[in-house]
């Protein structure tokens, strides 16, 4: 511990706390700009050229708007509550690796501000403390819409967290470790020298799963349940305004944000590619492309799928994504035993053909399920 | 059994929205741009002149008859042939259209005897106080054409005796 290291740590927490905050900014004209697209039209375009300053124009806006506080709302809570829901939203990135550690002017630099050695651990607990935010929230607005948001978010999270949970499991078992360091380095090389050792290769169920499950625990259409329009103006944060809204909004976009690199590093290589053994600053130039392309598929889903019904959301979640995901992990873990065992890894292949042959029996099933006469008038 | 099917039907779903990025925007930016309105659009009331530059309102109270908003409110004066505005005995002395009443329904333009007040094609009607959303006859009436002298004109007696012209079938 010396002087040096605490700068350094200073400078990279400071350097990442800014890249999710700007990032959350930049996300928002992103997403507009790209459902605009989707949707035939231009999107913000006032504010600068090609709308670039229209996040700081909102900014300012939500700034100076007035802060109103329910008169019966439980005014702690309802102060606290943005911010329980933002901090963790913040300090879940802190495992993620953006970059391979390099020697430069002779100091030698990591690419990560922690490296725990239960890193995916970390990043469940702590995503599961956001929902406290958003309960909370709920709860202190003493509103009906906003309290039944507030539990519809946290009855859906709990939910999918599971699932997200056991997804992650199968990618810890193909990489025989939790810290998300080993998790990167098991899926740097190739096969056959041209095909990425990415674990959305081995355990693509397993990524749709993980693909799902967080739009569900980030509260994203078709999943946002707790903010339903149509049904509870707008859920959790009906009552909130001016500064304490924004903080909820940016507590979600950097949720985005932060699922999306956590998933680029888990089971799309991290800051994997080519030749980035040679020029390390390749990395995060990597891991941005793929938390870019990750989050573009979060719009994409939003501008195509409509919201599914509260019912159906929670029976998905219980009924399909939780026992697909525990017989995902069991193949996963017969495969790398089976790998081991006698000594072949090319046995690995069985992974991904006995993930994909339970995924389309799922599927089939709940086709089934849904052309029955009476589910759809149920 | 259907396995693929429905998979396929939700990458179907993708596939259209994602194809629509390569569309042309349907936008039209606004202030800069402006699309040309339709030929029977109902704008901003215009009183009509005719070609020698007499108002081809009479002053007969027919428009404010027929207005279901009460917008309309008109105050007639006698014409002469020395101070002569329109054909025929009276003109319009005050001609005022309350803009916060119309609902640009077209009944005065259906009421006028002699196609004097048309919807036009002007639909920024914007003001910041509510005394400006009375439009006055300064404001509605057509410019005087080029070369011809403006109301109120001196004429000779007899010959503009008539205040309803001549009517063709009506065109848009």
């Amino acid at each position: 511990m010396n002087f040096l290291l605490v700068l350094e740590w200073l400078i990279k927490g400071f350097v990442w706390a800014l890249v999710l905050l700007g990032g959350f900014a930049y996300l928002t004209l992103y997403e507009r700009k790209a459902l605009a697209r989707i949707q035939s039209r231009v999107g913000p375009n006032r504010a600068g050229p090609w709308g670039i300053l229209q996040p700081i124009a909102d900014a300012v806006k939500l700034i100076f708007k007035e802060e109103l506080t329910p008169a019966k709302a439980d005014k702690v809570i309802f102060t606290l509550a943005p911010v329980i829901t933002v901090v963790p939203a913040v300090i879940i990135t802190a495992v993620v690796p953006w970059g391979p550690s390099f020697n430069i002017f002779g100091y030698h630099l990591t690419l990560y501000i922690a490296d725990i050695n239960v890193g995916v651990l970390y990043i469940m607990s702590v995503a599961s403390i956001a929902v406290y935010g958003i309960v909370l929230a709920g709860w202190s607005s003493n509103n009906k819409y906003a309290m039944m948001g507030g539990l519809r978010s946290s009855a859906q999270m709990i939910s999918y967290e599971i699932a997200l949970g056991l997804s992650f499991v199968s990618a810890i078992l193909l990489a025989g470790s939790m810290r998300m360091l080993d998790i990167v380095s098991a899926q740097s090389g190739y096969w056959f020298h041209f095909i990425p050792k990415w674990f959305v290769l081995l355990q693509p169920v397993g990524t749709a799963i993980f693909l799902i499950a967080t739009l569900a625990e980030v509260n994203r259409a078709p999943f946002d349940m707790p903010e339903a329009e149509q049904e509870l103006t707008a859920g959790y944060h009906t009552e909130y305004s001016g500064m304490k809204f924004a903080l909820l909004f940016m507590a979600e976009y950097t949720k985005m944000i932060a699922i999306s690199a956590i998933g680029a590093t888990v089971f799309f290589g991290g800051f994997n590619g080519p030749f980035v053994d040679q020029y390390p600053w390749l990395g995060p130039v990597y891991i941005f492309v793929k938390i870019i392309i990750l989050l573009f598929g979060m719009i994409w889903v939003r501008a195509t799928f409509p919201r599914i019904r509260y019912d159906r959301l929670m029976a998905f979640g219980w009924k399909v994504l939780l026992p697909l995901s525990l017989a995902l992990v069991f193949i996963t873990a017969v495969g790398i035993i089976l790998a081991q065992h006698y000594e072949n890894p090319s046995l690995l292949g069985i992974i991904p053909m006995a993930s994909l042959l339970v995924a389309g029996v799922a599927v089939a099933m709940i086709d089934r399920t849904l052309r029955r006469k009476d589910y759809a008038r149920r | 059994m259907r396995v693929v099917e429905p998979v396929v039907e939700l990458a179907r779903g993708l596939w259209t929205t994602f194809r629509m990025m390569v569309d042309k925007p349907v936008t039209i930016q606004y202030p800069e741009q402006k699309k040309p309105v339709k030929p029977r659009f109902r704008g901003r009331h215009v009183l009509k002149r005719y070609d020698n530059g007499l108002e081809k309102c009479i002053g007969c109270a027919l428009c404010a008859a027929a207005c279901p908003a009460d917008a309309i409110f008109v105050e007639s004066s006698e014409n002469t042939d020395e101070v002569r505005y329109s054909p025929g005995d009276r003109y319009a002395s005050t001609y005022e259209i309350n803009m916060l009443r119309c609902i640009f329904c077209g009944f005065c333009e259906d009421a006028c005897p002699t196609e004097a007040i048309v919807l036009g094609d002007q639909y920024e009607l914007s003001f910041t106080d509510r005394r400006q959303s009375i439009y006055p006859k300064e404001m509605l009436i057509d410019p005087v054409p080029e070369g011809i002298s403006p109301t109120p004109q001196k004429t000779r007696p007899g010959e503009f005796t008539r205040s309803v012209p001549e009517m063709k079938d009506p065109v848009d």
